[in-house]
C-alpha cells in the first residue's frame, strides 16, 4: 500500500476565510436591501392614504372631477368616497368566483382521480400554461368574446370573465393539491359504503378539504383584487354604484387610476390604495393561517 | 469511570475534560478523559445515544456547525489545541467518513476523489491529479473497479463502492488522523469486510477513530477500544484485555448482550 | 341509471373547459390579429414605427417588443443579487430562525402588492428620487420600470430557491465541512450546483411574470412607441401599449394591438414552458 506524498500546499487560509466572512456581510446587506422597498411602500401608503379615510369613503360614490377642483380651490378635503368601486369589485369578484370556483373544484376533483391518465397530465400541462398568461392578454379576450358579442359593450361580466380565467389554474391546482393531501382511506371508506359518487365528492371529499380549498379560494381573490389592466378594457368603470352586470362598472383599482390621471383628483389614490391593500394582505393573512391549519403550507 | 488508557507515549490526540451539551443542562457526552495511540484503531463503541457519534465529531469540530451545541473542554491534535487551529487546518489533518456514503452527486468520481483539493481552491497541476486520484483509488481498492469510468458521476456504484469512494476522498488529503462513524453499517457484510481489512492496512499510515455499533467489528479490527454508556467514557483499554476481562460491570453487560 | 357514470361524465366534461378556454385565447388572438398581419405581413414583428395617422397608418410590433424584453431582463439582472441573497440568507445562513422567518414574511408580503400600487410608489418616490440623483430629468424611463419590476419580481424568485438550497441533503454539506472548506465554498461547491436547476427555473419563471406586467411599468416607462437609446431612455412595452391604446382602438389599429397581445402570449409561453421543463427534468 502506497501513501500520498503531497508538496507543502501552496494555500491561503486566511484569504478563504476573509472571503468567506466578506459573503456572508454581502450576503446580510442585500437581505436587508430587499426590506427596504417593502417598508418604504407599506409605510407611504398608510401614512398617505390614512388621512383620506373616513366614514364617508365607504359609503359616497367618487367624486367628479369639477368637485374636486372647487374642494382643493377652497382648500377643503376632496368629497367623497370609493363606494361605487368597492361596490363594484365586490360585484366582478363574486361573479367570478361564481364561474372560477365550481368549475376550478370539479376540475382539479378530475385531475385527482385520474392521476395517471395521459389526458391528465396533458390538461395539467395546459392549466399551467394558462395559468402563466398576461393579465392583460385576457383582457382582450374578454373583450373579444364579451364586450364585442355578449354584452354589446363594456360590462361588469366582461370584466369577471376575464379574471376567473386568471383563477380558474390556481384554484385547478390548489384543489388537486388538497385532495392529494387527504389520506386515502377515507375516500376508500366512503366508497366501501356503497355511497354513490357524486356524495363521495359533495360530503366527504370537499368538506374534508375545505381549509385547503378555501385556501387555494381566498388566495386566487387576493391575486384578482388588484388587477387593473384587464378590467380597463372591460368593465371600463363607472361613477355610480352599479349592480348590473351587463353594464359597465367601477372597481377599487380602476378608480385609483382614474384618479391617478386626474391631477385634481390624485390625492385620492392614498386612501384607496391603502385599503386595496388592506383588503389583500388580510385575505393573504386568513388564508395563511388556514393553511397552518391544515398543514399544506404550500403558497404558491 | 474514566480510565486514561495507560502507556501510551506521544499520542496523537489527547481530550481533557470534553463535555458536549444540546440543551442547557442536557449532556451528550460528559467529562472526557482519554489520549488517543498514533498509528492504531481505535474503537469507540456503546448502545444508542450513548454519546459515541457526538464524542467522534468533536475531534474535527463538526459542532460548530450547529450553534446550539455548546462545547467545554479540550481536545489536542499533536499537542495543540484544536480550538486554536483554524478549522481548514484541521480538517485537512482529521479527516472523516460517514455513516451513509455521500459522494457528491454532481460531481465525476474523479473529482470526488480530488474534491477536498478543489474545496480549498487548491490548483494542482493534471499529473499531480491523476497521481493522487491513482494512489487514492488503489489505496480503497477501488482503482481497478472504476479506472474505466472516472469521469462518470459516482451514483451508479454499490453502496460499499461509493463508501470506499468516500475514504478515497478522505485520504487523498493524506490525514494524520481518520473518523469513521459508523462506516459500514449500511453496508452489506462483504462490503464490510472489504472496508475492515482496508483500515488494518490503513493503520500502518493514519491513525484510526472508529465509532461502532458492532461490537464483533470492535472486537475484530481494533487496537484499542472505548465503551461509552450515557455519554460517559465508562471504560477504556486494549482491545483484547478489555473483551475478555471487562473492569465495569456496565462494560461487562453490554458486551455479553444484556443491554444495548 | 348509473349515477357515478353520470358523475364521470359531468367531471370529464368540465375538464374539457380548459381546454376549449385555451384554444379560444389562441385562435380569438390569432383571428383578431390576422388583419394586421394581412396588412403588414409577419415583417410587423420587425417593423420599428408606430404611426396611426389617419390614411398612413403603419404599426410595428418592434418598439414594443424591444422594451418588454429589455425592461424584463434588466430587471431580472437586477433581482438576482437581492433574491439569491435572500434565498441563502433563509434557507442556509439563518435557516429556521425566527428572523429568517420574518424575513421570509415580509419578502412574501411584496408579492401581495398590486400592480397599480407598486406604480403609484414607483411614480410618486422612485421618480423623484432617481431625479434627484440627476440620472434623468423626468425620472421615466427604462431604468425605472425595470427598477421596479425587479423589486415585484423578487418574491417569485425567492420562494422556489429558496426551498430548492434548502432540500440539499445535510450529509453533502457536512462531508464538504469535513474536508476542510469555508461556507462560502461549501455554497459555491455544493449547494449550488445540486440546487442548479431549481434556482435557473425560479428565475425564468420570475422572467415570465415580469415579461406581463402592465400597470406599474405602463406608469414608469415614458410610454414612447421607439426603441430605447439608452438606461434612462424613454420607451414601452407590448403590454403598455395594449393598456394604453385599446380602450379607443378600432380597426387596423385595434387588430395590431391584438397582434401585440397575441406575441406577448407567445413569448410568455415559451418562457414559462423553458422554467416548467427545467423543473420537470430537474425532479
Amino acid at each position: 500500500m502506497t501513501v500520498n506524498n503531497i508538496p507543502v500546499f501552496i494555500d491561503n487560509i486566511e484569504g478563504r476565510n476573509k472571503k468567506n466572512k466578506l459573503f456572508r456581510a454581502l450576503v446580510i446587506a442585500m437581505s436587508v436591501l430587499t426590506v427596504v422597498p417593502i417598508v418604504l411602500i407599506v409605510s407611504k401608503i398608510i401614512i398617505n392614504g390614512i388621512g383620506q379615510i373616513n366614514f364617508n369613503f365607504f359609503i359616497q360614490t367618487s367624486p367628479d372631477s369639477l368637485q374636486a377642483m372647487t374642494a382643493i380651490a377652497n382648500n377643503q378635503t376632496i368629497p367623497g368616497g370609493i363606494a361605487n368601486g368597492i361596490l363594484g369589485t365586490f360585484l366582478i369578484v363574486l361573479v367570478s368566483s361564481a364561474m372560477a370556483v365550481p368549475t376550478g373544484i370539479m376540475i382539479g376533483i378530475y385531475l385527482y382521480e385520474n392521476q395517471g391518465l395521459r389526458y391528465s397530465n396533458f390538461l395539467r400541462n395546459i392549466t399551467e400554461i394558462l395559468q402563466g398568461v398576461p393579465s392583460i392578454v385576457l383582457g382582450i379576450i374578454s373583450y373579444l368574446w364579451i364586450v364585442k358579442n355578449i354584452t354589446n359593450g363594456f360590462s361588469a361580466f366582461a370584466g369577471s370573465v376575464a379574471l376567473s380565467i386568471m383563477m380558474l389554474p390556481m384554484i385547478i391546482r390548489s384543489t388537486e393539491e388538497t385532495m392529494k393531501m387527504i389520506p386515502n382511506e377515507i375516500r376508500e371508506a366512503a366508497f366501501a359504503m356503497g355511497a354513490p359518487y357524486h356524495k363521495v365528492i359533495l360530503r366527504v371529499l370537499i368538506p374534508t378539504g375545505f381549509s385547503g380549498l378555501s385556501t387555494g379560494i381566498l388566495l386566487s381573490i387576493s391575486r384578482i383584487l388588484g388587477e387593473t389592466a384587464p378590467l380597463m378594457m372591460t368593465a371600463l368603470g363607472s361613477s355610480v354604484i352599479n349592480y348590473n352586470i351587463t353594464k359597465p362598472t367601477s372597481a377599487v383599482p380602476l378608480l385609483i387610476w382614474e384618479f391617478y390621471n386626474d391631477p385634481n383628483m390624485v390625492n385620492l389614490v392614498w386612501s384607496s390604495a391603502l385599503f386595496l391593500m388592506i383588503f389583500v394582505l388580510t385575505l393573504n393573512i386568513i388564508s395563511g393561517s388556514l393553511a397552518g391549519k391544515h398543514k399544506t403550507g404550500r403558497k404558491r | 469511570m474514566t480510565e486514561t488508557l495507560i502507556n501510551i507515549d506521544n499520542p496523537v490526540l489527547k481530550v481533557r475534560d470534553l463535555s458536549i451539551s444540546y440543551e442547557a443542562g442536557k449532556y451528550a457526552v460528559k467529562d472526557i478523559n482519554a489520549d488517543i495511540e498514533s498509528k492504531a484503531i481505535t474503537a469507540i463503541m456503546g448502545p444508542s445515544g450513548c454519546g459515541k457519534s457526538t464524542l467522534l465529531r468533536a475531534f474535527n469540530r463538526m459542532h460548530e456547525l450547529y450553534p446550539d451545541i455548546q462545547t467545554t473542554g479540550t481536545v489536542y491534535l499533536d499537542d495543540t489545541d484544536i480550538q486554536k487551529m483554524s478549522t481548514i487546518d484541521l480538517r485537512r489533518k482529521v479527516g472523516m467518513v460517514f455513516q451513509r456514503p455521500n459522494p457528491f452527486p454532481t460531481m465525476t468520481i474523479y473529482e470526488n476523489v480530488v474534491a477536498g483539493y478543489k474545496l480549498n481552491g487548491i490548483k494542482l497541476k493534471r499529473s499531480e491529479r491523476d497521481d493522487i486520484v491513482e494512489r487514492a483509488l488503489s489505496d480503497v481498492t477501488l482503482w481497478d473497479e472504476v479506472k474505466d469510468s472516472l469521469f462518470k458521476k459516482g451514483t451508479f456504484l454499490s453502496g460499499g463502492q461509493q463508501q470506499r469512494l468516500c475514504i478515497a476522498r478522505a485520504i487523498a488529503f493524506n490525514p494524520e488522523v481518520l473518523l469513521l462513524d459508523e462506516p459500514t453499517s449500511a453496508l452489506d457484510p462483504v462490503s464490510t469486510a472489504r472496508i475492515e481489512d482496508l483500515l488494518v492496512d490503513f493503520k500502518k499510515h493514519y491513525t484510526i477513530l472508529l465509532v461502532t455499533h458492532n461490537m464483533s467489528q470492535a472486537a475484530r479490527i481494533s487496537d484499542n477500544s472505548m465503551f461509552m454508556y450515557l455519554g460517559e467514557l465508562v471504560e477504556y483499554g486494549k482491545t483484547d484485555s478489555m473483551f475478555t476481562n471487562p473492569k465495569d460491570p456496565r462494560t461487562e453487560g453490554y458486551l455479553t448482550g444484556k443491554f444495548g | 341509471m348509473n349515477s357515478d357514470k353520470v358523475t364521470k361524465t359531468v367531471l370529464f366534461s368540465i375538464s374539457l373547459l380548459v381546454l376549449i378556454i385555451s384554444a379560444g385565447i389562441v385562435f380569438s388572438l390569432v383571428g383578431g390579429a390576422i388583419p394586421a398581419f394581412k396588412a403588414f405581413g409577419l415583417k410587423f414583428i420587425f417593423t420599428n414605427e408606430w404611426n396611426p395617422t389617419e390614411g398612413h397608418e403603419v404599426y410595428g410590433a418592434l418598439p414594443f417588443i424591444a422594451g418588454t424584453l429589455i425592461t424584463s431582463f434588466l430587471a431580472l439582472i437586477i433581482c438576482l443579487p437581492l433574491a439569491f441573497s435572500t434565498s441563502l440568507f433563509v434557507a442556509e445562513y439563518f435557516r429556521n430562525t425566527r428572523v429568517a422567518n420574518i424575513l421570509s414574511s415580509l419578502v412574501d408580503l411584496l408579492a401581495g402588492i398590486p400592480s397599480i400600487v407598486y406604480g403609484l410608489w414607483g411614480f410618486y418616490t422612485l421618480r423623484p428620487f432617481i431625479i434627484s440623483l440627476g440620472l434623468s430629468e423626468q425620472g421615466f424611463g427604462i431604468f425605472t420600470s425595470s427598477l421596479i419590476l425587479a423589486i415585484m419580481i423578487i418574491p417569485f424568485a425567492t420562494s422556489m430557491s429558496t426551498e430548492i438550497i434548502a432540500m440539499v441533503p445535510d450529509e453533502l454539506k457536512e462531508a464538504a465541512y469535513s474536508l476542510g472548506a469555508t461556507r462560502l465554498e461549501v455554497i459555491f461547491n455544493v449547494i449550488i450546483p445540486n440546487a442548479r436547476s431549481g434556482i435557473i427555473a425560479s428565475y425564468i419563471l420570475a422572467l415570465g411574470r415580469a415579461l406581463g406586467e402592465t400597470m406599474a411599468v405602463t406608469m414608469l416607462i415614458g410610454n414612447s412607441n421607439v426603441i430605447p437609446t439608452g438606461l434612462f431612455a424613454t420607451g414601452n412595452t407590448m403590454a403598455s401599449i395594449i393598456a394604453n391604446q385599446f380602450g379607443e382602438a378600432s380597426g387596423l389599429k385595434l387588430s395590431s394591438l391584438i397582434a401585440i397581445g397575441l406575441l406577448l402570449f407567445a413569448i410568455t409561453g415559451i418562457v414559462n414552458s423553458i422554467g416548467k421543463y427545467i423543473i420537470r427534468k430537474f425532479s
